[in-house]
């Protein structure tokens, strides 16, 4: 009876070969796509089975964190929290075991969760030792005290408040609203982590977008500052030079005119300064002023503030559009902000922080540094990036002397701040007929004492009462004021 | 011309006793490492479960060396490493899952080991056995049919093959494949000649004469009702492949192979067209990934995910979620296993049955007398294939049945009877592996130094 065990044998190597075949193609071979199904929540429970890094500001003040869950029932062991809630809300985004993530949670993810390239030997040393491996922490360049005066001076109205470094491109605050609460979707509680969702996403006013960095407005009257920046920079013009400031312009092509808003010349004789132009904002000499230049010449100069270039802070910004075809009447509304010029807050900003900056772009960012959990060694830190020169250093005197005499005797003296210089723009974009115009104010502001703080700010409100007197120093240049007043305290 | 030289046996009593120390070793230290991922100490089941499993197997060591000092020195350690990592996953899917499945295995195992001991000692003689060739038959059909009794008989999920006393369960079946493995071996030994010698031959095959035909027919009739009445594919899948198995070993004809198989095939074919559950089953098993499975192939795709997850070295213990899978304890402990000890651990494990099958096999070619060799080879063939229908169930080599994975998962029927199992293997090759001279003259208690064996090359 050998003979046929033999074969038995044989036949039961072969039964435990083909185990180890399956075996082997189960957890080798298709592995990977294993772990990719859509159906397997498994990456899902390992994700929140990691302690996620926080986001800190200012001095190691948590407003992401990852807590330990207490309930034994709750199959996720880490549940992210939001401390200050709706005010960071359009910044950190929120980290959803169902809704995915936004904001920073998104931009710099692979760092909080511990699996970024930069992190590996950490990794290493955490299998080797045993350790759970913890994702990095994520310092934030926003100052806490900054972002409360902005969201306290925007007081829940429709709008965002940007507010950036000039020299560094830092972004010191960044409010957006209406807005959400990220712990609601954070929430491992299924049910209502779907109704808050349904609830935001019906939600007209459209809370879960950063209108900061991811909404597109006409600009208005603050394009007038790249307007006047690519007529100094011509070279055929002062901030002296005689421009027609006339009660209408004549549109060429059509039977309409650009008027300005008091109905009346900008000067005697329909001649205005340039400086007294942007001071008092006025519409036909920059209407004027788009067709002299022409789309190509405007439309540089806005490239040269950061238009139509993506921008990443590292929240991804939406690129800010000027018509670089416009001609005729278009050119003319063009070259105040109107037609089809589009912008971010974020880049209003960064227009009023260059200027301040003597001319030079810097690349607006959010993060300030980035350390390891546990030792709490700085693994990045991102050094100040030159976007590139917008204007010359004489151009930007040249607009800082206009910019203050808008806030010293212009349309923007709600924003004067005690002890410093101010140098600001108003802007009211018109939208459809009978809606509420955006009210606009983009400044930048210096301590009088010359201690090196500056900040540059740029507001936007779209809902700000009346079709009438949603002027943008009125409206917007007293929020513009509080954040300046903050930023320079600080 | 034949030189004579005297053979001094080796027991290889003592590599059992350091094999066994290792291997309560190797499950103390992943117990000890379950405790330190979950709170950083030293869990309190460490000594406890640790040292009376060693204790035990020691035990049993030492029974050998007085009734069986000649029996294979490996098929003890390997048991004992594979109920003690067992032992380690469930106590580790405890603190997950909130159960205490653990302290029940370990009650189980001592039962178990206790068993197999009790084995040992009292059977002197496998060959005893062959006396209850009908009797273990009989039994044997009782045990399968226990579970069909309206009041005893208890259904759960979906299997009738269980028994319930009180609070107490117990799956008939498993010491039912003890019993008929006897039976077979029994049965077989005296009818194999007729059942291989007679017959037409037709083309390469020589096929049984009609009347000799009963025993399989039979066989296949009674995994058929098993299947049908108690709605067990795993059960089923065993006894009949472990009949045809044995029937081969005793007859050396293929051709029972090719009527099994046939036999197997038609039983397959009707069960899974006419059967909705067995249909189900199939469908799950070519399917899984179909959304209109999603609820039905659950189980399975959270067994092939957290396979996945493991990888290669696997998360390390308490460091995954094999408690995702339903029946991770049971039924899936070979998935839970993959997750935590990765592909490394699961080769490990499979290489420790299959040394466990392959140390069978070899007592059943060396043991002298022909029911020995049936029974060896049924009992290791068993342990086999039931690894192979429940390892194969989740890694979508064959259909998921209900069968336990031997000594790993949860469940003390199956780990008394596995116990049982390899205190039988035990026992024929002790007598497998005696030297001639003793075989002739019977053991002498305190003598072997002195008896000598003759061994012509």
């Amino acid at each position: 009876m050998n003979r046929p065990l033999r074969r038995l044998s044989a036949v039961v190597a072969f039964l435990f070969f083909a185990l180890f075949a399956s075996t082997t193609w189960i957890q080798f071979l298709r592995a990977g796509e294993l772990n990719a199904m859509p159906g397997n929540s498994r990456q899902l429970y390992a994700e929140f089975g990691r302690e996620r890094g926080p986001i800190l500001v200012g001095a190691g003040q948590a407003v992401a964190a990852s807590v330990e869950v207490e309930d034994p029932d709750d199959p996720y062991r880490f549940l992210r929290q939001y401390p200050a809630g709706p005010v960071y809300a359009p910044v950190t985004g929120y980290y959803s075991v169902r809704y995915g993530t936004a904001g920073i949670e998104r931009a710099v993810n692979d760092v909080l969760s511990g699996t970024a390239d930069e992190l590996f030997y950490r990794r290493l040393a955490d299998l080797l030792t045993g350790e759970d491996p913890v994702g990095a922490s994520v310092t934030l360049t926003l100052d806490p005290e900054v972002q409360q005066a902005a969201w306290d001076a925007l007081d829940g109205r429709k709008g965002a408040v940007v507010a950036v470094e000039p020299s560094t491109g830092d972004v010191l605050a960044m409010v957006s609203s209406p807005t959400y609460d990220p712990d609601v979707l954070a929430t491992h509680d299924a049910a209502a982590a779907e109704q808050a969702w349904q609830a935001l996403i019906a939600d007209e006013d459209d809370p879960l977008v950063n209108r900061a960095v991811d909404a597109l407005y006409p600009p208005g009257s603050t394009f007038k500052l790249i307007t006047a920046a690519a007529a100094l920079e011509s070279g055929d013009y002062t901030t002296d030079t005689s421009v027609a400031g006339p009660r209408e312009l004549d549109l060429p092509q059509t039977d309409n005119t650009l008027s300005n808003d008091e109905g009346t010349a900008c000067g005697p004789n329909d001649q205005v300064s340039l400086l007294d132009a942007l001071r008092i904002s006025c519409n036909t000499a920059f209407g004027q002023l788009g067709l002299d230049l022409g789309a190509g010449t405007l439309d540089a100069q806005a490239r040269a503030f950061g238009f139509e270039q993506p921008l990443s802070t590292p929240l991804p910004v939406a690129e800010s559009q000027f018509p670089e075809d416009a001609a005729g009447p278009l050119l003319a509304y063009a070259g105040i902000g109107q037609g089809d010029v589009r912008v971010t807050p974020l880049q209003v900003a960064m227009v009023s922080a260059a200027i301040a900056n003597g001319g030079v772009v810097m690349e607006p960012n959010l993060v300030a540094n980035v350390r390891e959990a546990k030792t709490l060694d700085v693994i990045a830190e991102p050094a100040p990036q030159e976007v590139g020169r917008a204007v010359s250093a004489d151009t930007a005197d040249a607009l800082q002397e206009m910019m203050r005499a808008v806030v010293e005797s212009g349309t923007g003296t709600r924003a004067q701040v005690d002890g410093a210089v101010v140098g600001g723009k108003t802007g009211t974009a018109q939208r459809g007929e009978g809606q509420v115009p955006y009210a606009w104010f983009t400044s930048w502001a210096r301590d009088e004492e010359g201690d090196d703080r500056e900040v540059a700010v740029a507001v936007v409100i779209e809902d700000g009462g009346s079709v009438d007197s949603a002027y943008g120093g009125r409206l917007s240049a007293p929020v513009a004021k509080q954040v300046m007043q903050a930023a320079l305290d600080g | 011309m034949a030189t004579v030289l005297p053979v001094y046996p080796t027991t290889r009593r003592n590599v059992e006793l350091v094999l066994v120390v290792a291997a309560v070793l190797i499950s103390c230290g992943a117990w000890a490492v379950v405790g330190l991922t979950e709170d950083g100490s030293l869990p309190g089941g460490l000594f406890a479960h640790g040292g009376g499993l060693g204790a035990l197997a020691v035990v049993l060591h030492l029974l050998l060396r007085w009734r069986a000092p000649h029996a294979d020195p490996v098929l003890l350690p390997v048991a004992t490493l594979l109920n003690g990592m067992g032992l380690v996953m469930l106590h580790r899917l405890d603190l997950s899952e909130g159960t205490s499945a653990a302290s029940r295995q370990f009650i189980w195992s001592a039962l178990g080991i206790a068993a197999a001991g009790a084995v040992v000692v009292v059977l002197r003689d496998h060959r005893v056995l062959r006396r209850y060739t009908f009797t273990a038959m009989v039994t044997g059909l009782v045990l399968l049919a226990l579970p069909l009794l309206p009041v005893l008989g208890k259904e759960i999920n979906g299997a009738r093959i269980w028994v319930g006393i009180g609070p107490l369960s117990f799956q008939p079946g498993e010491i039912a494949k003890i019993v008929l493995a006897v039976f077979f071996a029994g049965y077989l030994v005296v009818h194999r000649d007729a059942l291989s010698l007679t017959g037409p031959k037709v083309l390469f095959l020589r096929l049984p004469r009609a009347r000799d035909l009963g025993p399989i027919l039979l066989a296949w009739a009674v995994s058929v009702g098993v299947l049908v009445l108690q709605r067990d594919l795993g059960t089923s899948l065993l006894f009949f492949g472990l009949f045809v198995a044995v029937l081969y070993v005793a007859t050396e004809r293929v051709s029972w192979i090719v009527i099994g198989l046939g036999l197997f095939v038609a039983g397959a074919v009707f069960a899974a067209t006419t059967m909705s559950h067995v249909r189900s089953r199939v469908d799950i098993w070519l399917h899984p990934f179909d959304a209109d499975n999603a609820d039905s192939a659950y189980q399975l795709l959270q067994g092939l995910y957290g396979m996945a997850s493991g990888g290669l070295l696997g998360t390390g213990l308490d460091r995954g979620r094999p408690d995702i899978v339903p029946f991770a304890n049971s039924d899936f402990i070979y998935a839970s296993f993959g997750e935590e000890l990765g592909l490394a651990g699961l080769f490990a494990l499979l290489l420790l049955y299959a040394v466990l099958v392959e140390r069978g096999m070899r007592t059943a070619i060396g043991v002298r007398d022909g029911f020995g060799k049936l029974l060896a080879a049924g009992l290791a063939f068993s342990v086999a294939l039931q690894v192979f229908v429940v390892v194969g169930g989740v890694t979508r080599v064959i259909p998921l049945t209900g069968l336990t994975t031997p000594f790993l998962a949860a469940g003390g029927s199956s780990l008394v009877s596995n116990w049982i199992v390899v205190a039988l293997l035990l026992r024929v090759s002790d007598l497998a592996r005696r030297p001639a001279a003793e075989v002739r003259n019977g053991p002498e208690p305190g003598d072997t130094g002195v008896t000598q064996a003759v061994r012509i090359p």
